[in-house]
């Protein structure tokens, strides 16, 4: 197994920058940076430990603000080395934080308090290009070659991308009966692509014991070995909404959650930017998003449980399909320490909040941003999430990327090449 | 019943080693029972303070989520396949 064999200390020779040890996010117990996962003592999720005791908080801000227009502006505050932005990488991030006034009065909202955070701007057309840019470098790091994940379709595309870029070979695994979109945008970059007869979990299953076995050896499972890596990508949607509001911490977001890891990590992020002195501490809501199909974390939410109950997925959600959320237990958590609430809509209204964001922003969402956006919606209808405050909402992929939720969309008039067969279409 | 354990990584400093061992048990509590007999300490890797399953291990008997069946009581026929599996994220 690589993780004995790859040489790895606090304070070794594996530059990860401010990074200086994996710690459980259960029992604390911390072990040296290496391509390792779970905890030893107790099976929880090991999470990164860093250093930032040396940062100066305005010395910081500049250094961040003068950085490229990518996630690696961030440098200083990720598991990376400070020369990242050298390497061959994908270099996501930076994407629009538009103001949404047009779906704010849709939506009930106050003028200039509404935000979507689009994330379909990043180079394989959703934020896993953000986590990928991360385990990459861990992946460099340690040694690996190989690149590979488990991936609900997203992910599988970003890997594949990122592997391409940095000469990596990539073997990534997916549900064989994922939406055709995202089975050619992974499939084209070259890498293997394998389908594996079952859902998600099915799939995440079979790779967390492929990674035990010797047909693992030396490779870099994104969202396993290199999952606390992998996963501090997504503080990088923290840094930027803070950024791009002028420093300063929203008041409410709307994160989906698949496995429940964006959401924590975005936490995290404002919590180090609090910590750091970059924005003022005020208080802020979490809210987090799912497709009633697949909703075990918000049914644990409105029951009041602290633990998650798996559920089987059926939602055109594919991509926040995940029955059983890891980070599920960590997400109610942060939804109660917050404030905010975990809620869910079914798929009819996943695909109306999909037309209303493209009609009122021309932002076209995959499914997952019409989770966040029907989602939205639902909860200022019940007034859990206050109109008048600035709430971020998040589009986390493309809607080329799952053109069957919206295919019924199509032509308003077939006519001929002529003006009076306009004219009596009524189109005038 | 006699059933085959895959073990994962971090658990193989109590197999010597293996990734494969295996138990006796007619149902998964018995089997991690019998697992701590030959692998002493393992059973407390895998459960909590409580005896419950820990909440970042997954479970499987033969392809089925032991939290799907009967957890700790799930039946583990014979020639049955157990695999200890860490939750992981994904997406």
């Amino acid at each position: 197994m690589a993780a004995q064999t790859v040489a790895s200390t606090e304070n070794s020779t594996v530059d990860l920058g401010p990074a200086a040890a994996l710690s459980c996010r259960e029992c604390g117990h911390r072990v040296p940076l290496g391509p390792v996962f779970a905890c030893e003592e107790c099976f929880g999720p090991l999470e990164i430990a860093y250093d930032f005791s040396a940062y100066e908080t305005e010395e910081l801000r500049k250094r961040i603000e003068a950085g490229p227009s990518n996630i690696w502006r961030y440098a200083p505050l990720l598991p990376v080395p400070a020369d990242v932005a050298t390497k061959p990488n994908i270099n996501p991030g930076w994407t629009q934080l538009v103001q949404a006034d047009n779906l704010a009065r849709e939506l009930g909202v106050d003028a200039g308090k509404l935000f979507i955070k689009d994330d379909s701007g990043n180079p394989t057309h959703s934020f896993k290009d953000r986590v990928v840019a991360q385990a990459l470098e861990a992946a460099r790091a340690f040694g690996f070659t190989t690149l590979s994940c488990s991936s609900t379709g997203n992910l599988a595309g970003a890997v594949g991308a990122a592997a391409a870029r940095a000469g990596f070979r990539s073997c990534v695994f997916i549900p064989h009966d994922l939406e055709q979109g995202k089975v050619v945008m992974a499939a084209v970059y070259g890498g293997e692509l394998v389908g594996i007869e079952g859902n998600y979990d099915d799939v995440n299953r079979f790779c967390s014991e492929l990674i035990g076995d010797p047909a693992g050896e030396g490779w870099g499972f994104v969202n396993v070995n290199l999952r606390p890596y992998y996963a501090e990508g997504s503080k990088t949607l923290a840094y930027e909404i803070c950024e791009q509001l002028g420093w300063q911490l929203p008041d409410q977001l709307v994160v989906p959650i698949a496995s429940g890891s964006q959401l924590t990590k975005i936490d995290k992020g404002l919590q180090e930017l609090i910590k750091l002195g970059l924005v003022e501490d005020k208080p802020y809501k979490i809210f987090g998003a799912q497709a009633e199909g697949c909703s075990p974390v918000s049914t644990a939410f409105k029951a009041g449980h602290d633990v998650v109950r798996p559920q089987k997925p059926d939602t055109i959600a594919k991509s926040l399909a995940i029955g059983n959320p890891a980070d599920g237990p960590y997400v109610l958590d942060i939804a109660r320490r917050t404030g905010g609430a975990v809620e869910d809509v079914n798929d009819e209204q996943v695909v109306d909040a999909i037309k209303v964001l493209a009609r009122t922003e021309g932002i076209f969402a995959e499914t997952a941003g019409g989770v966040t956006v029907g989602v939205t919606r639902k909860l200022i209808e019940s007034g859990v999430l206050d109109p008048g405050k600035t709430t971020v909402v998040l589009n986390t992929g493309d809607g080329l990327k799952t053109l069957d939720a919206v295919a019924g969309t199509g032509l308003t008039a077939t006519i001929r090449p002529n003006l009076d067969s306009f004219r009596e279409a009524g189109l005038v | 019943m006699s059933v085959t354990v895959r073990i994962p990584t971090i658990l193989r400093t109590y197999t010597g080693g293996q990734a494969e061992v295996a138990a006796e048990g007619a149902n998964l509590g018995e089997v991690i029972a019998d697992l701590e007999k030959n692998h002493t300490g393992i059973a407390a890797r895998v459960l909590d303070d409580q005896g419950k399953l820990r909440r970042f291990v997954n479970v499987y008997v033969n392809d089925d989520d032991v939290r799907f069946e009967q957890g700790l009581e799930t039946a583990t026929p014979d020639g049955a396949g157990v695999s200890i599996i860490p939750a992981v994220a994904g997406g």
